[in-house]
């Protein structure tokens, strides 16, 4: 086995070039279990902790610029108001040793199903600035999941950021697990509300071969809380609707049965998660607007 | 490969690395410091945390040749840690524990008869008093990341202390020992002041 060890970006993409077989690592928190195990064996390993700015985030007008490398231990501190989405996501991965080093990035190279960065990625609405040699592409996050565990990064490429709509309403996450800490997803949900544009985004962990969004519940949705008024009137949501939303989103999981979970006992979850964050964003939205109505 | 990087202090040298090895193993079997243990090189149960550029992270999951020029302090210097950072840093410019020390590194106070022993940490020494140790297996990585819970949040509430040993797995003190201890070195840390 060599280590690569690029200085800076440009070198670590010429690297990446060289050998396309090489496998960067970040965090390691998913590389080093694979090496430990045996499981496998790359050629070149390609360390990325030298990459300074993938270390770094810009918040900008519309979106935040996500460094591939930022800890998800940073998300939890520093973008709590511009991403909830993906803070409260953040917060619920392993522990606190390993989210001092893993991150976004490694979680998107990894691409499982599983992963708690997707649902909130989903919802959030965001882009992959992926770079090779021959140049740089934004890949909409929609486009991004390929299968089980494969995305749509070409040999060469490495990821460089990810550009994540700054929240312009409340947004949930919600997972299910044996326990607290150190579990890995039975299954999770994001939900986004969008009051700009006055629509609403989900995201599905663990219970489909890729991350998914519900977009037939998303439909449903939208048009409900438009023809009902509900963004103007601040209503509570309807709960035939909610229900209606619930059933919407479990019929967008295509999940397994495994040792963590029955592929009944996901779909189930994930309407019973869709319908609780629907809640708790919406009460939230309300909150907010009569805020504001008893300030004005 | 050679690896060049501080531990506990004082610049060290690995020869004959592994590219694929952990920071785990070159601690252990290139170093000979053994404090940091290898429970399940999968980053479930913390036993080898340390921290790495002041950061605390599981030394299984770390690439030996990441760390190079980097900073880690690991168990067997944590007490000279500790006691640096209550002097305001290193005054006398040869501070840190060296390879030998940290390899024939023992707890002065074994128990709480004989613990005063002033080699030990606060924190250490509050997991003897406390009876927080049992098997000991889960001890080095608990200490590691209670100390550095302790120095970055001086009064934890249960909650904080539950969240920041989250990634420590112990088989054996069903944990209320272990939260009695932190509670009890951040006590002692507020009477210092
Ligand atoms: C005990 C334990 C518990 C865990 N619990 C959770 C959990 O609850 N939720 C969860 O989502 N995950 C969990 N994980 C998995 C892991 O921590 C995450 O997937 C994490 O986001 C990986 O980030 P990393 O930087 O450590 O990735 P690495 O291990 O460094 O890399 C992961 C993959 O991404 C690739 N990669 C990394 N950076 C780039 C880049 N810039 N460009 C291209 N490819 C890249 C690597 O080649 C590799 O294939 C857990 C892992 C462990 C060990
Ligand atoms: S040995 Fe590293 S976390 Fe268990
Ligand atoms: S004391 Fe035995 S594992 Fe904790």
């Amino acid at each position: 086995m060599d280590f690569l060890r690029p200085a800076s970006w440009e070198e670590a993409l010429a690297a990446k070039a060289e050998h396309p077989t090489a496998v960067p690592i970040a965090g390691g928190t998913d590389v080093m279990v694979e090496i430990n195990f045996d499981h496998r064996r790359p050629e070149y390993l390609m360390d990325l902790n030298r990459v300074g700015d993938l270390s770094e985030w810009e918040v900008g007008a519309e979106s935040v610029r996500l460094g591939a490398s930022v800890p998800y231990t940073k998300i939890m501190e520093n973008l709590r108001a511009e991403l909830p989405g993906l803070a409260l996501a953040s917060h619920t991965v392993a522990s606190p040793q390993i989210r001092n080093r893993g991150g976004v990035g490694g979680n998107l190279g990894t691409a499982s199903p599983a992963g708690d960065a997707h649902p909130a990625l989903l919802a959030a609405g965001a882009e992959v600035e992926v770079e090779s040699v021959r140049g740089s592409r934004r890949i909409p996050i929609d486009d991004f999941y390929q299968g089980v565990k494969r995305n749509a990064l070409q040999p060469d490429e490495l990821i460089r950021a990810v550009h994540i709509k700054k929240a312009d309403g409340p947004q949930q996450f919600s997972k299910v697990g044996t326990r607290n800490a150190m579990v890995i997803a039975v299954c999770a949900f994001g939900l986004a509300l969008h009051p700009e544009t006055r629509t609403v985004r989900t995201g599905i962990g663990s219970a489909a071969p890729t991350p998914v969004r519900a977009k037939a519940a998303e439909e449903f949705l939208n048009a409900a809380l438009e023809e009902g008024g509900f963004w103007d009137n601040g209503r509570i949501i309807t709960p035939s609707v909610a229900k209606q939303f619930a059933e919407l989103c479990s019929a967008a999981c295509n999940p397994i049965d495994d040792v963590r979970g029955t592929a009944s006992y996901r779909r189930h979850a994930v309407g019973v998660m869709a319908r609780r964050t629907l809640t708790w964003t919406w009460e939230s939205y309300r909150g907010a607007r009569r805020a504001s109505e008893g300030a004005a | 490969m050679r690896l060049n990087f501080t531990v506990n202090g004082r610049p060290q040298e690995a020869d004959d690395v592994w590219e694929g090895e952990s920071l785990l193993y070159v601690l252990r079997e290139r170093l000979g410091l053994p404090g940091s243990k290898n429970a399940c090189e999968q980053g479930e149960c913390g036993s080898c945390t340390v921290r790495l550029d002041g950061v605390p992270v599981c030394s299984c999951l770390v690439a030996a040749g990441q760390v190079e020029g980097r900073e880690v302090v690991t168990v067997e210097g944590l007490a000279e840690y500790a006691k640096q950072r209550a002097a305001g840093g290193c005054a006398s410019g040869a501070c840190g524990t060296g390879l030998q020390d940290a390899q024939g590194w023992q707890a002065k106070g074994t128990d709480s008869q004989t613990g005063e022993g002033t080699e030990l940490s606060p924190v250490q020494q509050a997991f003897i008093d406390a009876g927080a140790v049992q098997c000991g297996f889960c001890t080095p990585g608990l200490l590691v990341a209670a100390d550095e819970m302790l120095e970055r949040n001086p009064n934890p509430t249960d909650a904080d202390i539950r969240e920041a040993l989250s990634g420590n797995l112990c088989r054996c003190t069903g944990y209320e020992k272990i939260m009695d201890a932190v509670r009890l070195a951040a006590a002692r840390q507020g009477e210092a002041v």
